[in-house]
């Protein structure tokens, strides 16, 4: 087996014995257990201390008191400290290294748009505040909606979004809007069997009726067969492109021209958009909405799961009918923000406020860094590590596609060929042995134990190597019918989780035994 | 750029390993005439960090800083201090660039938080459980709207006049593209919220009535009435905290028989921010919990026996489920959660107590205050930290006299009911532990001024 780690140093111990319970702490150097914080103190006390001294609420308030405070412990500040940093380090992080998870685009996050979204100036404003208080604020949403129109080469963008699914969520309900107002009942919305499980969600909750697309041996969109369902009943086509097989569409022109031809609109999920950004542009083949994941593709963090952020580009036909709030810049360089009473024909609104300001700021200040040169670099730096990563592995990896020419941003390979027993889910927990996080697994489903790894254009070319070798190392394991990398991960914080238990009696919150 | 690591020597020899003549090589499959032959005209070229941080500073220059002036705004977005260590903490690069828990043998510090938030937020909501977070309160309450219709398979909800103008039109949006029937008005001028209005409007084909607790007004709507009369008709009560630093204060919703709680968790360790990035919180009774939305954070065991946490009951959602999901939410709020967690962590039952008390004696010394102003009234008979004064004219121009004058005085209603002329007179003030003498004599001034300058 090839040390994958330059140095050549492995764990001394035995892989199936971990150095378990030895300690009478439970800890094992600097891998530090943690527990509940319930379980750190009782249910009283606190950590803040306060300027004002405490008084008696208001006669009238009595009769809705609180009969008892909620039993939740407050804790000194270093005790908080240590206990959110012993957790800390129970992550792996995109900080730690790659984090080569397809569709998800985890780059790197520049420590500068943290300083710039803590700027007082952002950080510290209302979002009701009159609107001459907060003009700087309405012109990093502006100038932000210009880059991603320029981008994209569309007519429009709505910035409120809070996520990518809420975004596809706005782009349907654009459609839908678009075709109210023409009179036109039409109510199915066609999604390749590749796309993203947010497609078919969000299409079924904005109220459409869900009919799924082939893709073809090459692992791109069936064109006959979408060609053969179009009829006046299609509403929609929502594709995602570069597509989760890791290819572009290359079709496309020719999808939104049919699709146009019988009165429908094209949705593109633009989670992908990481791979083009800088090299195409959406508008030029005939895209009509695409949310942008500015936690993708702009590199605003993830966060363990969020915050994200998805304004939602539009084409000139769907610019007529519009979601409220949204920025104006008038000739004289002021900027309005136009809300319910500046915009009686808007169809709503989809949250309070004005969506994610404190993404906006770092998305920007991202965008300004790299400029229209760097972005594109991006994009070709992403789909150069990608391609990289496919050919250093398709002799060990079955690559389905590989064979229909360069991929995107993101390889794409599945466990084919591994022996019986051996599976895409004992290649990723051996990543995990090794030190990195594992690639998406099992998605797309049109493939046999999908491993889907995007690599993005953050990673050095001698951290691919080192990747690479890993991937291949843990894959000849598997190959050679190692049985002990089913019990893989035995290095990480924890081993394998029982699923199944978490599921069967849902334990959600912490209760006092007994 | 100092963000990508390779070098041109690094991409000459990656492009020979991968057999591509040149990048676009790698393009090929774009198709004719779509691939751009060069950076996008008209755009700048990439800058130094000084050069953005720079242009950054100057946009932030240009906003008037909430913690910089005497500052009364809520209504849905609160401003609290935040201990130092909250941020720092969320700014560990093991939280703040990690992605969703999908490997939980190598995410078990995310995915304990979100355990220990969920435990939180039930406790404060007075719910059995509680999800790992939503977009925010306004996305949550819909997402509540939703769930009651599929809990009690009925089609209408009656939202109270009390709820934040805002979250009804997020709902009003949604449900008119879901086939939802939703009944909602906006408030009249009352000292308290007209509980029996709302009774009146529930009948056998209600999934839910939904109500803001603080109200939008600041008012206190009589839940454990509403949670009866609801529950008498085969309804759901909903009910909505935007402000759950109140919750030290006032009687948990859950408690008074809400069968689902939701919330803006903003106000604890998140901050302004404009509006977002916010924190939905989302809490029920146990027995509803598959037809949940958003992602939940289970207990379990690891191969050896040893507790570990993972996301759980995925079944309900999109990724499984796909059309059939109980939500099409993927990404939601995760470092939001965290803070409002390291927050609560540092605060505790006692001291949030204590911190809300506080609010509301500040708030009582700035009604007190203000009902000194000649033709100025306070409207609520009860209230927290926010309630509402009447003017004697429109809030709005006064507003933004204030705001010329250096004072964030408060929220004209006219700005949230633009359409509903007989709520213009009205102000919404909101108060804090951060609300000083000064800060309440200086809006006294500047309103007693606004007030006299619209009259000359």
């Amino acid at each position: 087996m090839n040390a994958p780690n330059p140095s050549g140093w492995r764990p001394s111990m035995g892989a199936s014995a971990p150095a378990a319970e030895t300690t009478s702490s439970g800890d094992h150097g600097l891998a530090l257990e943690e527990p509940l914080i319930f379980e750190l103190a009782g249910p009283t006390g606190t950590g803040v201390d306060f300027d004002a001294a405490d008084e008696a609420p208001a006669p009238e308030l009595m009769a809705f008191l609180r009969k008892s405070l909620p039993a939740l412990p407050g804790l000194s500040e270093p005790d908080v400290v240590r206990h959110y940093t012993r957790l800390s380090r129970q992550n792996y992080a995109i900080d730690l290294g790659p984090f080569p998870l397809g569709s998800c685009t985890m780059k790197h996050n520049p420590r500068l748009n943290e300083r710039v979204a803590r700027m007082p100036g952002f950080a510290d404003i209302h979002p009701l505040q009159p609107k001459h208080t907060v003009q700087g604020a309405l012109g990093v949403i502006n100038e932000l909606a210009f880059w991603l129109v320029d981008l994209t080469g569309m007519a429009g963008v709505a910035m409120t979004p809070k996520a990518g699914a809420h975004g596809e969520l706005c782009g349907l309900l654009h459609i839908r809007k678009a075709l109210e107002a023409r009179g036109d009942t039409r109510d199915v919305v066609l999604v390749p069997e590749s796309a993203h499980g947010t497609n078919p969600a969000t299409a079924a909750f904005a109220g459409f009726r869900v009919e799924s697309i082939p893709a073809t041996a090459e692992g791109r969109v069936d064109l006959a067969a979408l060609t053969a369902r179009l009829g006046p009943d299609v509403a929609a086509v929502m594709i995602t492109n570069p597509n989760t097989c890791g290819l572009f569409e290359r079709d496309m022109k020719i999808i939104s021209e049919r699709v146009h031809n019988i009165g429908g609109f094209v949705y593109c999920d633009g989670a992908n958009f990481n791979a083009i950004v800088g090299k195409v542009r959406p508008g030029d083949l005939g895209i009509d909405a695409m949310h942008i994941n500015l936690h993708k593709t702009f590199s605003t963090p993830h966060g363990g799961g969020g915050p994200g952020s998805g304004p939602v580009v539009l084409s000139k036909a769907l610019c007529a009918h519009r979601l409220v709030p949204y920025t104006e810049r008038h000739a004289d360089g002021h900027f309005t923000l136009v809300e319910e009473e500046d915009d009686v024909d808007a169809f709503g609104r989809l949250a309070a406020f004005h969506g994610q300001m404190g993404m906006f700021t770092r998305a920007l200040a991202y965008i300004l860094s790299h400029g229209a040169d760097g972005l594109a670099q991006v994009a070709e730096d992403a789909v150069l590590n990608a391609n990289y990563v496919l050919r250093a592995l398709e002799d060990v990896l079955e690559a389905p596609f590989a064979a229909s020419g360069p991929c995107c941003h993101e390889a794409l390979f599945t466990d084919n060929g591994l022996p019986d027993g051996f599976s895409t889910i004992d290649i990723a927990k051996g990543l995990i042995d090794e030190g990195f996080h594992p690639m998406t697994i099992y998605f797309p489903l049109v493939v046999h134990g999908a491993m889907l790894i995007e690599p993005t254009e953050t990673e050095s070319r001698a951290g691919l190597d080192r990747f690479i070798a890993s991937l291949r190392a843990v894959t000849l394991r598997a190959r050679a019918g190692d049985e002990t990398l089913k019990s893989a991960p035995v290095y990480a914080p924890r081993r394998r989780l029982d699923e199944t238990l978490a599921a069967r009696k849902p334990r959600l919150v912490w209760r006092e035994e007994g | 750029m100092r963000y990508l690591p390779l070098t041109s020597a690094d991409r000459t020899a990656m492009l020979a390993a991968v057999g591509a003549p040149h990048i676009n090589a790698l393009f090929a499959d774009v198709p004719d005439g779509a691939l751009l032959d060069g950076p996008i005209k008209g755009l700048p070229s990439h800058a130094s960090e000084m050069a953005v941080e720079r242009h950054m500073k100057a946009l932030a220059s240009r906003n008037m800083v909430a913690g910089e002036v005497p500052f009364f705004l809520g209504a849905g977005a609160y401003r609290h201090h935040i201990p130092a260590s909250v941020d720092h903490l969320i700014q560990r690069g093991e939280f703040l660039t990690a992605y969703t828990p999908y490997q939980p043998e190598i995410a078990q510090g995310t995915l304990q938080a979100l355990f220990e938030f969920q435990t939180q937020v039930a406790r404060l909501l007075g719910t059995d459980i509680a999800n790992a977070s939503m977009y925010d309160g306004s996305t949550a309450c819909w997402e509540a709207v939703a769930m009651a219709g599929r809990v009690t398979r009925r089609g209408k909800a009656v939202l109270s006049s009390g709820l934040h103008p805002h979250y009804a039109a997020t709902a009003q949006t949604m449900a008119r593209f879901a086939g939802f029937a939703l009944a909602y008005q906006a408030p009249t001028l009352t000292a308290q919220p007209d509980d029996a209005a709302l009774i009146t409007a529930i009948d056998g084909e209600t999934a839910c009535v939904v109500v803001q607790y603080p109200d939008i007004l600041g008012r206190i709507p009589d839940l454990a009435a509403l949670a009866e009369a609801a529950h008498a008709r085969g309804a759901l009560l909903v009910a909505v905290v935007t402000e759950p630093v109140a919750l030290g204060l006032i009687e948990a919703p859950g408690v008074l028989g809400a069968d689902i709680v939701v919330g803006e968790g903003q106000s604890l360790g998140v901050g302004l921010q404009f509006g977002g990035p916010y924190l939905g919180l989302f809490g029920c009774k146990e027995k509803f919990v598959r037809q949940m939305p958003g992602r939940l954070c289970g207990e379990t065991v690891d191969a050896d026996g040893k507790r570990g946490f993972v996301l759980t009951l995925s079944t309900r959602e999109q990724h499984i489920r796909r059309e059939k999901a109980t939500s099409n939410i993927c990404t939601n709020a995760g470092l939001c959660a965290l803070a409002f967690s390291i927050h609560m962590s540092l605060l505790g039952g006692e001291g949030l107590g204590r911190l809300a008390r506080i609010c509301h004696a500040r708030a009582r010394a700035t009604a007190s205050r203000l009902a000194q102003i000649p033709g100025v009234r306070v409207l609520n008979s009860a209230y927290a930290a926010e309630f509402t004064v009447l003017l004697p004219r429109d809030a709005r121009p006064v507003v933004r006299a204030m705001a010329d004058a250096g004072v964030l005085g408060g929220v004209a209603l006219g700005r949230l009911y633009p359409h509903a002329g007989e709520l213009h007179q009205g102000l919404l003030v909101t108060a804090s532990e951060c609300t000083t003498d000064y800060d309440i004599e200086s809006l006294a001034a500047a309103l007693r001024a606004a007030l006299k300058g619209e009259k000359a």
